[in-house]
């Protein structure tokens, strides 16, 4: 058996939001890392054997060994580092709860809500539009007047959503709304994190990840 | 605020209070978790077809069951509720293993049970014939995989997913696993066939000989009787379409470990 290949790397897709939250997580901590970009219509035997559950980006590899899903596999940066400054997750109990339940949030609603956004037509484009508003202005109030969601530092929910900073710009489109008006402290949020190094570096342009979408569309026969 | 001993003390001393449902499985895993740290708690039962203002208040976003409230603040969602516990109480029992590695596997297959398993299994409870035998498929398809972890995979060799002793998986796939017993009764099907997921068998038997969940999960006749009512219930909201199934009334996405239909957006997902 081959030996197993010695530090970091991630399996990943460009635009993945869920990719990315990896990669703003590790180099947040400084660490280096071989970035691998998976063709997602043409899986490799790497991906293959690294995540058989569930066949998906991002799987980060440590020293060989797999862990999947990008919310535990942020944990696991955070965890297996521990050394490495910035902690993600805070010290204290609650607001470890707290930075889980909002980050798993962010899980459940806004990629799938994001989808039928832009893949749905008539009412039910009108419903996901009226979720999407709801979603937002719920880890609007939630984020309150805190500079990031986990307070006076960059963590864990911020890495967690930060990434789908670069959708909003397609969510208004499809949506017909505005964050800044709807959600402005969202919006100086957004703008907060971007001018991180680990975030600037990271994302794509909001127009790319639209043209994406577009690309999406014809790939599903959509107009 | 910076724990110091002394502060982190007073906060364990604090009064636990859980709202539950007594046949949800997802506040089993919350009682039991309780019970395995040796920790006293308050109980209040809701009525989830008429949750109190108090339910509503403490856990605005999702309106459900189970919320933890420990001295005074509030804590939904089962899996976080349980990480939260081994947070606040570190020497006592801990759920999740210390290695890094095994934790992120723990929360792996966590998720894949609410993911994956729970969701099939309800897909088995709320269908008939060609839609339910498809349902099955996938629920024997997920307990391979279980079963293949167990047999030479990641828990290969243990009694239970903790290792000698219970764990977080352990928990979260256990207090969900009997509705798999009360489901075959109530809908004639064979889920978890002794000969076909050996392992499993064997480590659901043993997770279910253990005091805190004897104590813990309700007697089978209840459930029973319970699945029995739902059974009917979906059924004849299966030609009625989502709406009714949405409702308030006793929602079975609520009750047993996700006895939902299936996800309706499944079929436009769109993985990157």
């Amino acid at each position: 058996m081959a030996a197993e290949k010695k530090g970091l790397q991630l399996l990943d897709f460009w635009v993945s939001p869920f990719g990315q939250r990896c990669r703003i997580a590790l180099d947040e901590k400084g660490l280096p890392y071989e970035y691998l970009e998976q063709d997602l219509d043409n899986k490799s035997e790497l991906l293959l054997r690294s995540n058989p559950v569930h066949k998906k980006i991002p799987v980060l590899l440590h020293d060989g060994r797999p862990v999947c899903e990008s919310l535990i596999i942020v944990q696991y940066i955070d965890e297996a580092f521990a050394g490495k400054s910035p902690a993600l997750l805070p010290a204290d109990p609650y607001a470890r709860a707290q930075a889980r339940f909002w980050a798993d949030y962010v899980d459940k609603k806004v990629y799938d809500c994001g989808t039928r956004l832009w893949k749905l037509k008539g009412d039910a484009q009108q419903q996901a539009c009226k979720e999407m508003l709801e979603i937002l202005k719920t880890l609007d109030s939630a984020l309150g007047d805190g500079k990031f969601f986990g307070g006076e530092q960059f963590g864990f929910v911020d890495v967690a959503f930060v990434p789908f900073t670069a959708w909003f710009l397609s969510y208004e489109r499809y949506g017909k709304f505005s964050v800044e008006k709807e959600c402005p402290r969202l919006a100086a949020w957004a703008k907060r994190c971007g001018e991180r190094d680990s975030v600037a570096k990271n994302l794509y342009p909001p127009e790319k990840v639209y043209e994406f979408i577009g690309v999406l569309k014809k790939k599903f026969g959509i107009e | 605020m910076e724990k110091t001993p002394e502060n982190a003390s007073q906060a364990a001393a604090a009064p636990l209070k859980l709202f539950g449902s007594w046949a949800s499985s997802y506040t089993h895993r919350v009682q039991l978790a309780l019970r395995l740290k040796g920790l006293e708690f308050a109980y209040a039962e809701e009525d989830l077809g008429n949750k109190s203002g108090e339910l509503l208040r403490l856990n605005p976003v999702y309106k459900k069951v189970p919320v933890l409230v420990h001295g005074g603040r509030a804590l939904p969602e089962s899996v976080i509720i349980l990480q939260y516990l081994d947070d606040a109480w570190p020497e006592t029992r801990p759920l999740l293993p210390a290695d890094a590695f095994d934790r992120a596997l723990a929360r792996f297959w966590c998720h894949f049970a609410d993911d994956k398993l729970g969701p099939a299994v309800g897909a088995v409870f709320a269908s008939t014939g060609e839609d339910q035998e498809a349902a099955v498929r996938q629920v024997h398809e997920n307990l391979a995989l279980i079963e293949a972890e167990l047999r030479d995979g990641a828990f290969r060799g243990r009694r239970f997913f903790g290792g000698d002793d219970v764990g977080l998986l352990d928990v979260v796939l256990g207090c969900g696993s009997y509705w798999l017993a009360v489901f075959e009764e109530v809908t004639g099907v064979r889920l978890v066939d002794a000969d076909a997921f050996p392992l499993f068998h064997s480590w659901l038997h043993d997770f279910e000989a253990l005091d805190e969940v004897r104590e813990t999960i309700p007697a089978i006749d209840r459930l029973l009787e319970y699945a029995r009512g739902v059974r009917h219930m979906l059924l004849g909201l299966a030609g009625a379409g989502d709406a009714a199934a949405s409702s308030t009334t006793a929602t079975p996405t609520e009750a047993p470990a996700a006895a939902a239909p299936p996800a309706p957006a499944a079929d436009i997902a769109v993985d990157i």
